[in-house]
């Protein structure tokens, strides 16, 4: 141990301080005023100093702590070093915004007790700080797993309905599937001397088939909880039966922890990376990508879209962590350090738009009490603050410049095009491929977060209730402007931030971009003359153009508006049903790529008295993958149900021929 | 950074600008010429884009301030494209700030507010519009990129001066990849600006428009900008295609006032004889069902990529 770890100490110590407020709650755990106006507030506090520290920590070398705690000869082990502090900065600056958001958004008399809540939440809070600077594998499972029980207790917050209590199991069996590959993936990586410190982790020496097995276990582990195809299954359900502020937590937050697992268990802990391990991960990235995209864009409700849209972001990343392991394991150092900071820099910027559309999908929810987006429509005039707030999000996952979600995108891009330099006759010829994909997803984006924010927010309200729609709360207006601004902060600043993500790059990787970073305004990763993008100027010439025109406008002519009802092309009867509804938004897609969807189609006839049309589009993993699962299990379930019989003396009898058989073994 | 670079890009975007509507003129002029008819001449749409901005504004009573903002948006992103692209040359200091991505993202930017915007009213046509643009963007944005990868992958930058400092040096060398990534652009182009055959700019009947469903709203000053600013886009892509594919004549280098004042009547030339090739494109062709419009345009996508396969294979 070097020095004193002032640092972690700190986040240690905040980590605890969200455990304490968490059973602070039990003061007066119905109690709804004390734990929404003075626990999650103070949560949100601790949130920023986290933040804080983090940004210290990046600066500063790695520190480690050993705990007086856990098990008789392995100690909680404690490490800080740039990946954690990034993670902890994503962390902090997410959970804060949601926090805050939080105070006002949890009421009285919705599911489980709020000091309840406030417990399960600060916990998956804490597990999830603790996930990122654990150093021994033990520490690091039991933090996964509280992570996985708590917040599985936040999805089930109304346990009352069946398909949320449904929505969780799916959740908790695929997370235990990851955790099981998870424990695996420590059990090959000891590499036989038993020592489960990540430190002894590092100093292993496997063979290239047992590193290869640690890396796919660790991919099947995380990569269940990230969602990965098809290990995808539980978002889609989780993220809709979550309270919304936990969706934008599991969603913003959790998922991007699995990506710290893969970084870690890669960059950190195994000591080789193989070429077509990247290959295999750029590849399932991909699919995942397009898969999510294009189920998002026939999905019909809001947080099932955005669950979508999760899955294809987390495909992004898993592309550029494939990238990355590409270029590293052909010893291009400067091109893998691009193509980590643009995966960073993604998770960053899911984070913050993910959790900013969450929250205003949940404010949409309190006000209406609609998460079909059919019933929806026109509440940019009701609820002003949260469509122009989620105006930002949107933009940013679309992926739209000026914001952050651009700038990801555009380093992805910018690390494709230099794949033909990689010295592999077949990978540098079918990679550039994969730039046509990425940017085939980034398109489709746009069109879901068109149908997403258009169906919503835009138009006539759909139902006559809709008029009622209050706007949202002070606490939950400030939640979501901290998270637009982050998008808005991130995307015209990019170069300080990346600027901050080259430690990452040196500990991981033993390159960075540090030094083509130069210019604050001016992102040029690798050389001006090769690629530059300035979101700050783009951003100021776009305001100030738009500043001009209106005034010269204004000047020149005239600012006179007269309003008259929308021109209905002389059809009179102008009813808000004939806007597109989110099925019609989406149906070009569902025809487009019909194969990848399973759909069930009722269709009228013309004879039919009262018509009605319906489609349902499903998952072909359900019934091609999970559902012969299913049945498996219940038929070996059902074979081993024959020896139960439910009478004692025969369960004697096992237990003496077991006895007997192990003496006749043992003897 | 000098004056003199400061100049030239000033002039060349408020050429662009003063010049589009030109552009569109004469492509509406050739069309009419081809068709038989004596057309309204080259200056139509300066008159049109004047009587509208004289006019009182119409707006629907539900229009959220979104759909107001949307025209001004529209017009600064294309004149923001125009700074980037090296119409007339290559010393283009602001192209410093956006490349060629960010060019797609810059169009990607303005047809998602044009979608928001159609979506906005709340009436059948509106939304019909945008989730027509939105099926035609998610193709033809890919395509575009590709074909400037394809480009870019040739003269190892992404900014798009330079691209076209590289490929006009080439001494006539023809790019077997550059010619699949034509043919992609081309047909982007004939997408992206809703013409014949994927759109028809002069229809309004309801059940095949595209773009023009989108702006059905719209009316006086907001119109005019959002036509102007179509008509801009018309040019943009044009002087792209012409950047790309046809790079002689730009002044590029050291600029001396000769090259200057050379590129001038060059890219007037060029650009008169593409609107003429558009008009012809548009007079031989019927517009395809909307149902074709999607595999018309992932065949662009596709042989953008084809195209970019052709370099890595051949190298060139």
């Amino acid at each position: 141990m070097t020095g004193h770890p002032t640092d972690l100490i700190s986040i240690t110590a905040l980590a605890c301080g969200w455990l304490a407020i968490g059973l602070l709650g039990f003061i007066r755990p119905r109690s709804t005023g004390w734990v929404a106006h003075g626990l999650f507030p103070l949560g949100a506090v601790l949130g920023i100093a986290i933040t804080a520290l983090a940004l210290v920590a990046l600066a500063h070398p790695a520190e480690t702590l050993i705990l007086p705690l856990g098990l008789p000869d392995l100690h909680f082990q404690l490490r800080l070093d740039a990946l954690s502090a990034v993670f902890l900065l994503l962390i902090g600056a997410t959970a804060a915004g949601i926090s805050i958001f939080s105070a006002g958004y949890f009421r009285s008399g919705e599911g489980a007790a709020p000091g309840l809540l406030c417990l399960q939440y600060h916990l998956f809070l804490a597990s999830m700080v603790v996930v990122v600077i654990a150093d021994d594998a033990y520490l690091f499972m039991v933090a996964w797993e509280t992570m996985a029980l708590s917040s599985y207790f936040l999805v089930t917050t109304q346990h009352r309905l069946p398909e949320i209590r449904r929505a969780g199991f799916i959740y908790l069996l695929i997370a235990h599937l990851g955790a099981i590959g998870l424990l695996l993936c420590f059990g090959v990586m000891q590499g036989g001397n038993w020592q489960f410190t990540f430190e002894a982790m590092r100093a292993a020496q496997l063979t290239p088939v047992w590193t290869s097995a640690a890396f796919f276990l660790a991919l099947l582990g995380f990569g269940a909880k990230a969602g990965l195809v098809p290990l995808h299954v539980w978002l889609p359900e989780a993220h809709p039966a979550a309270p919304s502020p936990v969706s934008a937590l599991m969603s913003g937050v959790m998922l991007e922890i699995a990506v710290y697992g893969v970084l870690r268990v890669t960059f950190d802990l195994l000591h080789m990376q193989l070429w077509w391990w990247g290959l295999v991960t750029l590849g399932l990235g991909l699919f995942t990508a397009l898969f999510g995209v294009v189920f998002a864009a026939v999905q019909t409700d809001m947080k099932r879209l955005l669950a979508y849209s999760s899955i294809e972001n987390i495909g992004i990343i898993f592309l550029g962590v494939g990238l990355t392991i590409i270029f590293h394991a052909f010893h291009m150092p400067l091109l893998a350090a691009l193509a980590l900071a643009a995966t960073l820099y993604h998770c960053l910027n899911h984070a913050f738009s993910k959790s900013l559309l969450f929250l205003s999908t949940g404010s949409v929810l309190h006000a209406t009490r609609e998460r079909s987006l059919g019933k929806l429509g026109g509440l940019i005039h009701r609820m002003p603050w949260v469509a122009w707030l989620a105006l930002v999000g949107t933009l940013a996952i679309a992926g739209l410049p000026p914001l952050n979600g651009f700038v990801s995108e555009w380093l992805l891009l910018q690390a494709f095009l230099f794949t033909p330099q990689l010295p592999h006759s077949y990978i540098n010829m079918l990679l550039p491929m994969g730039a046509a994909a990425l940017a085939l997803v980034a398109a489709l984006a746009a069109y879901v977060m068109v149908k997403f924010y258009g169906v919503i927010f835009l138009g006539q309200p759909r139902e006559s209730t809709l008029s009622k729609a209050q706007d949202c709360g002070r606490l939950e207006r400030i939640g979501l402007l901290w998270l637009a601004a982050g998008c808005v902060l991130l995307g015209i600043f990019p170069v300080p931030l990346l600027a901050l993500l080259n430690g990452v790059s040196r500990e991981l990787l033993g390159a960075s971009l540090g030094s083509q970073l130069q210019h604050w305004w001016l992102l040029a990763p690798i050389a001006p003359e090769r690629a530059s993008y300035s979101p700050a100027v783009f951003m100021l010439s776009i305001v100030v153009l738009v500043a001009v025109l209106v005034l010269g406008v204004r000047l020149f002519y005239h600012g006179r508006v007269r309003k008259a009802p929308p021109w209905g092309c002389g059809f009179p009867l102008l009813t808000p049903r004939m806007q597109d509804t989110a099925e019609g938004f989406g149906q070009p897609i569902r025809q487009i790529f019909e194969p990848l969807f399973r759909m069930r189609r009722e269709l009228p006839s013309p004879f039919d008295t009262s018509p009605h049309y319906r489609v349902q589009v499903e998952d072909h993993f359900w019934y091609a993958l999970y559902m012969p699962i299913a049945g498996w299990v219940r038929r070996i379930s059902n074979l081993a149900g024959a020896v139960q019989q439910g009478r004692i003396s025969v369960y004697l009898l096992y237990s003496f021929l077991t006895l007997v058989a192990l003496l006749a073994f043992a003897l | 950074m000098n004056v003199v670079t400061l100049i030239t890009q000033f002039t060349e975007v408020i050429l662009a600008v003063v010049a589009a509507p030109l552009l569109m003129g004469w492509v509406n002029q050739c069309r009419a010429w081809l068709q038989n008819r004596r057309g309204p001449g080259v200056l139509q749409p300066y008159r049109q884009i004047r009587k509208l901005f004289h006019k009182d504004a119409v707006m629907a009573a539900n229009a959220s301030p979104l759909f107001r903002l949307v025209p001004y948006v529209q017009f600064a992103a294309m004149c923001l494209a125009a700074a980037i692209i090296p119409s007339l040359w290559t010393g283009l200091p602001f192209a410093v700030a956006a490349d060629t991505i960010a060019l797609v993202g810059l169009f990607a930017t303005a047809r998602v507010f044009l979608a928001l915007a159609a979506m906005d009213i709340g009436t059948a046509f509106g939304s019909m519009g945008a989730r027509r643009e939105m099926l035609v963007g998610f193709l033809a944005e890919p395509a575009l990129l590709m074909v400037f990868f394809t480009a870019s992958l040739i003269s190892h930058s992404t900014s798009l001066p330079t691209i076209v400092e590289t490929l006009a040096q080439g001494r006539l060398a023809i790019y077997p990849s550059l010619a699949f990534a034509g043919i992609a652009f081309l047909m982007v182009l004939l997408a992206e600006n809703a013409r014949i055959p994927v759109d028809n700019p002069v229809s309004h009947l309801e059940l095949t428009m595209i773009h023009e469903a989108t702006v059905l709203e719209y009316s006086a000053r907001h119109l005019a900008l959002i036509e102007w600013s179509v008509a801009l886009k018309l040019f943009n892509y044009t002087c792209i295609g012409l950047a790309l594919f046809f790079p002689w004549g730009l002044a590029t280098g050291a600029h001396s006032l000769r090259d200057l004042l050379l590129a001038i009547p060059m890219t007037g030339l060029k650009l008169l004889a593409a609107g003429f090739g558009l008009a012809l494109i548009e007079s031989l062709n019927a517009k395809m069902r909307i149902f074709r419009a999607p595999e018309f345009l992932a065949t662009a996508f596709l042989l953008a990529v084809l195209g970019l396969l052709v370099h890595l294979l051949l190298g060139s």
